[in-house]
């Protein structure tokens, strides 16, 4: 067929490397999520209603409600800062989740989501959930995810502490 | 006391690898045999040395010496002392330790072969393991000590490696506790083959490396390794397993894997490695894609790194990274550097790493490995998008824009059943030159067996019209690869063992057994591949067929689901003591029973224990388990005083235990293809004396 037999195997290559980069391309359009953070999402809340997005927040403990006939959790999580480097600089994790539950003052979101209450869900865990904001601003979670940062990485004990 | 001890033998350790990386420079440079073997003697001394830090920190665990903060983190009182022992690998400081520990294990074994061919190699593969120490060490000495001790001082408890001005040192009563999802035996062992894996790659890495320096790139640093990289892909893949089956018995979403930024990261490896695997035949057989091989070789050992970081630092949110700290610049660097240096040495050699001969045939054996190759890349590029993504949409947009699963399974699908079908036909096909009727030849009779059991399955989805969902056409797809490339496998073991039988007069499965035994690595493959095949179909199975519901039901009330039902019987509630008769754990379990077509099929106990010291509640699901489908059970919540009842979610999965067992078959293949036999080199020689030729010349 042709003259040079790496032609084709050139050709071959490229035909596999575009059907890559085509599953990537499109599959990222069909699943992106935008990954905000509390206060972000309060700012935007109306250019993202209704859309696939992931928001990340501190659990705050005495706004858990678990209804076992319907499993419907609700929650609140309060604004956590999204840059890893900004949560270095407050002294960590744990810390800055602490804080952010105590803080009144800090943007608050009130989140839904039904299915079996999760093992680490109590209060200054941090929860990643993905989901969208209805239009009446609480937001509907299809998935959660949490850390207890506080409990495990704690490097000093609690019993001395403050 | 002990733990000043620990640290200085940790400190000291570093300094050794220091040494060990200087002489191997120096032997070259001077090229003076005695630097060379004392380079060799300081990396066999480093395994005797973090074995005794591993072991006084194992003793400081085991005698809950709460004072070392490390130890205050990963266990409590109430732990049995075997999870003592593990929690070495339970916490960042821990793992970065055990991680060196294995690394020195395993160079000494290597320093120790028979280096008498290979002699010009020997430093430069001290040299880049202990490089690759010194990096390990470092982040224990300098940011991760897991000797740190707690320390009163007058603004409070604060931890330190030495003492501050003033300071007592300051001794918490009982630990923090491993977290108790953790306590599972499939994540004990989880993370140390992980690591074992992932320190294995660092050997032929090692080889690939001297190979270069020393422009000896043959495919001697191949031949040399190629049982090194079978280990390693061993382990990596008994850790993925384990890790999946760890997540379907603990975390209690009814899945496996989550296409989690961490598994991810464990996985890669495992990608780049496979692929490594593979291509490496094409040079030994064919002289081909020399420098392929080194890039794939480089690439994996960047991703062991990189895999390591990932698990250890808090850059990517997921639920497995439990740790944070500021290691993240040091592995960054890290891996930059090694990166670098390693691609500016393959570009200096580039011209010496010509291949030997030409691809011509698109359906050569060789062609068909390219492709292998070609489909792990992709698979590769798409995990890694998926994983960075969220860092380039910040970059470029300012926005954090994250891919979930779906991301993955959209983009791999396809290359997994590409994969899969390659797996089929690719064994079929001849080294050099192959065409399409050879190859269909050979396929026709398993593809036509695959074709009736497919009419087969159609014609049970008619009879079962409930299980057609929208997923039944990549179902179907997926089936018929699956199902073809697992009878051409079958086939492949059939024909050749036939064959034998008939040329050597022997019984089948003996033929077999003897085919097998001579061409280890060819049939140790083909059961991998027979394990995959079955891994598939499990897959095909939980992920497209999977149900579930949920639900309150009061005493002797049912659920059902998918010709199941299931009656709640009643809810146990009581506490678990340990030795000291100190209540350890709540554990609530409830009995059902599980009916299917009317017929009692057994009982099941879901339950939710509560960890006292952990304050942390962990379910585990009741499951009934069998090769069609698994019915999984899960105790949300119940009213312990009134007893109206009890919340259960369920899951059933079709087929998912063909997932575990075909990665039994998948790890015995692993094994057959790995077991060490006689040296290859050796067996030439052997067969030359034995032959009639020999006889004649008198040799």
């Amino acid at each position: 067929m042709f003259k040079n037999p790496r032609v084709k195997f050139i050709l071959g290559g490229v035909a596999i490397l575009a059907s890559v980069i085509y599953l990537i391309v499109s599959s990222t359009q069909a699943s992106a999520q935008y990954f905000l953070t509390v206060s972000e999402l309060k700012e935007k809340q109306a250019d993202v209603t209704g859309r696939e997005l992931r928001v990340s927040g501190a659990i705050v403990g005495e706004t858990i409600q678990y209804d076992p006939q319907t499993l419907t959790l609700t929650f609140t999580v309060a604004h956590v800062p999204g840059d890893n480097a900004e949560i270095e600089q407050q002294g960590g994790l744990g810390e800055v989740l602490h804080q952010a539950v105590v803080d009144l003052s800090r943007p608050r979101l009130d989140v839904v989501y039904v299915g079996v209450k999760p093992d680490l869900m109590r209060n200054e865990a941090q929860a990643i959930m993905t989901g969208h904001v209805g239009e009446d601003g609480i937001f509907y979670a299809d998935e959660l995810l949490l850390k207890c940062p506080t409990k495990y990485e704690e490097a000093v004990p609690e019993q001395v502490e403050g | 006391m002990l733990a000043d001890f620990g640290y200085g033998v940790l400190v000291v350790t570093f300094l050794v690898s220091l040494f060990a990386i200087l002489a191997a420079i120096l032997g070259q440079a001077k090229k003076s045999q005695k630097w060379v073997e004392s380079s060799r003697l300081a990396m066999l001394l480093t395994f005797p040395l973090t074995t005794l830090i591993s072991l006084t920190l194992i003793y400081l665990l085991v005698t809950n010496d709460y004072n070392i903060a490390f130890v205050y983190e990963v266990t409590s009182r109430a732990m049995p002392t075997y999870l003592k022992v593990t929690a070495l690998w339970g916490g960042q400081a821990g793992s970065l330790l055990f991680w060196s520990w294995l690394l020195s294990a395993f160079m000494t074994a290597v320093t120790l072969r028979k280096w008498d061919r290979d002699r010009e190699f020997l430093p430069w593969v001290v040299l880049v393991a202990s490089v690759t120490l010194a990096f390990f060490l470092a982040l224990n000495v300098f940011y991760e000590n897991p000797f740190t001790r707690f320390w009163q001082t007058f603004s409070g408890v604060q931890p330190a490696t030495f003492r501050p001005a003033g300071a007592m040192p300051f001794t918490p009563a009982d630990g923090n506790g491993l977290n108790p999802l953790l306590r599972h035996p499939g994540m004990i062992i989880h993370p140390p083959m992980l690591y074992l894996g992932f320190v294995s790659f660092v050997i032929p890495f090692a080889f690939a490396i001297a190979a270069l320096v020393t422009g000896r790139t043959d495919d001697r640093w191949i031949r040399i390794t190629r049982r090194w990289t079978l280990w390693a892909w061993l382990f990596l893949s008994l850790g993925l397993v384990l890790g999946g089956r760890w997540a379907y018995d603990v975390l209690g979403w009814g899945g496996y894997w989550g296409w989690d930024p961490v598994e991810i990261a464990a996985f890669m490896p495992w990608l780049a490695g496979t692929a490594f695997l593979h291509s490496v035949m094409m040079q030994e057989k064919r002289g081909l894609l020399k420098h392929w091989n080194m890039i794939l070789i480089i690439l994996t050992y960047a991703l062991v790194i990189f895999g390591t970081f990932l698990t250890r630092s808090g850059v990517l949110s997921s639920v497995h990274s439990f740790a944070q700290s500021a290691i993240g610049p040091a592995f960054f660097i890290f891996i930059g550097v090694t990166f670098v240096v390693s691609i500016a040495l393959l570009l200096w050699r580039w011209p010496s790493l010509k291949s030997e001969s030409q691809m011509t045939s698109m359906l050569s054996r060789e062609a068909l490995f390219l492709l292998n190759n070609l489909l792990f890349m992709g698979i590769l590029v798409i995990c890694f998008w998926g994983v960075i993504f969220p860092l380039i949409s910040e970059l470029v947009t300012g926005a954090k824009v994250t891919v979930g699963p779906p991301f993955y399974e959209r983009a791999t699908g396809p290359l997994f059943a590409a994969l899969v079908f390659l797996m089929g036909v690719a064994p079929l096909s001849a080294w050099g030159h192959s065409t399409l009727k050879t190859l269909g030849k050979a396929i026709f009779k398993p593809l036509l067996a695959a074709f009736l059991v497919m009419v087969a399955v159609v014609i049970y989805f008619f009879v079962n019209p409930r299980l057609v969902n929208e997923y039944l056409p990549y179902a179907l797809i997926g089936l018929f690869v699956t199902i073809s490339t697992g009878f051409v496998t079958l086939y492949e073991f059939w024909r050749a063992s036939q064959a034998r039988a008939r040329a050597q007069n022997e019984n089948v499965f003996l033929a077999l057994w003897w085919l097998a035994g001579r061409n280890r690595r060819r049939y140790g493959g083909y059961t991998i591949h027979l394990g995959v095949v079955l891994m598939a179909m499990g897959i095909i199975g939980i992920e497209m067929f999977q149900t579930e519901t949920q639900g309150t039901i009061a005493k002797d009330e049912t659920m059902s689901l998918a010709g199941y039902t299931m009656t709640f019987k009643e809810l146990q509630d009581f506490d678990l003591n340990d030795a000291s008769g100190q209540p350890m754990q709540n554990v609530a379990r409830a009995v059902v029973e599980v009916y299917k077509d009317g017929k009692m099929l057994g009982e099941l106990y879901p339950r939710r224990d509560y960890f006292y010291d952990a304050q942390q509640p962990m379910t585990i699901p009741g499951v009934r388990s069998t090769l069609q489908d698994d019915f999984y059970v899960l105790l949300v919540d119940w009213q312990p005083i009134s007893s109206v009842g009890a919340t259960f979610k369920i899951y059933h999965n079709p087929l998912v235990n063909w997932l575990w067992f075909g990665s039994f078959i998948f790890i015995l293949g692993t094994f057959i293809a790995a077991w060490p036999d006689q040296d290859p080199e050796l067996a030439p020689v052997r067969a030359r004396k034995n032959s009639p030729a020999a006889y004649l010349t008198g040799d």
